[in-house]
């Protein structure tokens, strides 16, 4: 009996090198204009800062930017890690019992659809402002991780549900071989969504703590800046918080594909 | 209709019979009579084929036989294979193994992985499971593959993943639910054969649906022909030929005569009145 596995096609590399350099390429050419732009122009820098005059402004605030970058990832990262433990373990309950999945569930598209921005203010008189600022990056990030572990949960192969239906699988065994491995790719989804949301809701929070006049995150010093016009601080921070988000979605892409990329279609090549 | 039952061989004292259907329906909760009433004894060792049209029942027919779903009426006996479990020891899978229509094989993890679940759901140690599994996947040629992942594997390789899974438990009946339908003609062949060969080594009880008349006159002992939905009975043939067979039965005038047989039993359903 003879049998050959079939070979795995290596990606093409110009066609990879072209996703990363034409991305660069725009990228430059937009600085140049601006700096451009704004040198011909004369435009004066509490108008528009050329980008020289930001990335000096960003080395000459570090102190104080570094600072609050720290705050605003710190409140990020345990907003991330609440969404994403509730999002998943309520999912699993849901799993468990219809019945609470019908109670709550209602509840949680409440939270989603509310914009955060409205509940901030609120939830800033009740809460410690710390608190506060985390439980919005929360509300906000963990729908996604919810809706997809359930998703997940439920795409399960009805004849690989049957057969461990025939080996007489407990209710623990066929969560943990069979339901969880087969949400994995759907809940890991549902994080790389959630790491942008929770910059998002930590930064939301932060704005409405700021118009209270307390705050420390890089939000705050945006709205702060705003004041103050100090505009090239503003785009400062404005870049910091982008390249946070960016470094976030490619940690949590990087981690889903090292996880996926031995089983499955979404982390192989297209030629496969 | 009062409710099926399903009983081991203990109380029935079924010896010679491995699986006894009597007068079974199933109708299923949208209303749909999918079977029956309907009646089969298959002999422990023997290897039958269920044919018939679409949606007639046949892999009802087997899901009953599992236990993964309960008869309407009638009684589903099955005899429990001893296998190679210790006394009070539960075998996995009551002693069935299933092939699906698909390989239905876990595609997060490895080849090994998917033939040693049945065994790792039982609680049997990690060591013993890993060489059962790897000796299961010898039996169906695959032993070089043991650490591949299910989508490294062409559909013919897969689908003999699958057996080996099956068997692993070393099951007393195998069902099979048109397991080589999606294979092209040559891999099936192919496959055909070493089924046919697993199955004189192994002695198990075979139970193979398929809707293809010349798979079941080349592999089955008996063919049982069944009617539109709901499935019943319509012909139980014998094929009577030279043991082993292989590919000469395959351009025998014997075999074509079979299927000729075969054939003319299944044509009422579907020069009869159109169900689909």
């Amino acid at each position: 009996m003879s049998a050959q596995a079939t070979a795995t096609t290596k990606p093409q590399g110009v066609q990879r090198a072209m996703r990363l350099v034409l991305p660069v390429i725009v990228f430059a050419a937009g600085l140049i204009a601006w700096e451009l732009v704004v040198r011909i122009k004369g435009i004066p820098p509490y108008v528009l800062p050329a980008p020289s005059v930001i990335v000096l402004t960003l080395i000459k605030d570090w102190a104080v930017l570094s600072q609050s970058l720290a705050t605003t990832l710190l409140t990020t990262l345990e907003g991330f890690v609440a969404a994403s433990v509730g999002g998943i373990a309520l999912a699993l309950l849901f799993n468990q019992s219809k019945w609470v999945e019908y109670s709550l569930f209602p509840y949680a598209i409440v939270l989603q659809v509310t914009p955060v921005i409205a509940i901030a203010p609120l939830l800033l008189i009740y809460l410690e402002q710390q608190t506060a600022v985390v439980v919005c990056a929360f509300i906000v990030a963990f729908f996604p991780v919810l809706s997809n572990t359930t998703l997940g949960l439920n795409s399960v192969d009805r004849n690989l549900a049957g057969l461990f239906q025939l080996y007489g699988a407990s209710k623990p065994q066929t969560l943990r071989f069979l339901k969880l491995p087969a949400a994995l790719p759907y809940i890991l989804g549902g994080l790389r969504i959630a790491g942008g949301l929770s910059l998002i809701g930590a930064v939301v929070a932060e704005i409405a703590a700021g118009t209270a006049g307390a705050g420390s995150g890089l939000a705050y010093r945006i709205a702060e800046s705003g004041y103050r016009l100090n505009i090239p601080r503003m785009f400062a921070a404005l870049l910091l918080l982008s390249l946070a988000g960016i470094v976030i979605y490619g940690v949590l892409a990087l981690v889903s594909h090292l996880v996926l990329r031995r089983w499955h279609e979404s982390a192989l090549g297209k030629e496969n | 209709m009062s409710p099926g039952k399903t009983s081991s061989a203990v109380e029935t004292g079924l010896t010679h019979l491995a699986v006894s259907l009597r007068a079974v329906t199933k109708t299923y909760d949208n209303g749909v009579m999918a079977l029956g009433p309907f009646d089969l004894a298959v002999r422990k060792g023997e290897f039958i084929s269920l044919l018939g049209p679409s949606g007639c029942g046949k892999s009802t027919v087997l899901r009953l036989i599992a236990e993964l779903s309960a008869p309407s009426s009638g009684i589903v006996r099955v005899a429990r294979h001893e296998g190679e479990a210790l006394p009070g020891q539960v075998l996995p899978g009551h002693g069935i193994g299933f092939v699906f229509q698909e390989p239905t094989l876990m595609p997060w993890t490895s080849v090994r992985e998917n033939v040693r679940l049945p065994l790792k759901l039982a609680g049997v140690p990690k060591a013993d499971a890993r060489a059962r599994a790897d000796a299961a996947l010898a039996s169906v040629g695959l032993a070089d593959f043991a650490d591949a992942f299910p989508r490294e594997l062409s559909g013919g390789m897969k689908m003999r993943v699958s057996l080996a899974r099956a068997l692993v438990t070393d099951p007393g009946i195998l069902l099979m639910d048109e397991p080589f339908a999606a294979l092209d003609e040559i891999t099936r062949f192919r496959l055909n054969n070493d089924l046919l060969a697993l199955w004189r080594k192994l002695g198990k009880t075979v139970i193979f649906v398929t809707h293809s008349v010349f798979e079941s006159v080349y592999l089955s002992q008996r063919v049982v022909v069944m009617t539109a939905r709901p499935g019943r009975i319509q012909a139980d043939i014998r094929i009577e030929t030279v043991e082993p067979r292989g590919e000469a039965f395959r351009t025998s005038a014997a075999y074509s005569d079979y299927c000729r047989k075969v054939s003319a039993a299944l044509a009422p359903s579907y020069s009869g009145q159109s169900t689909l």
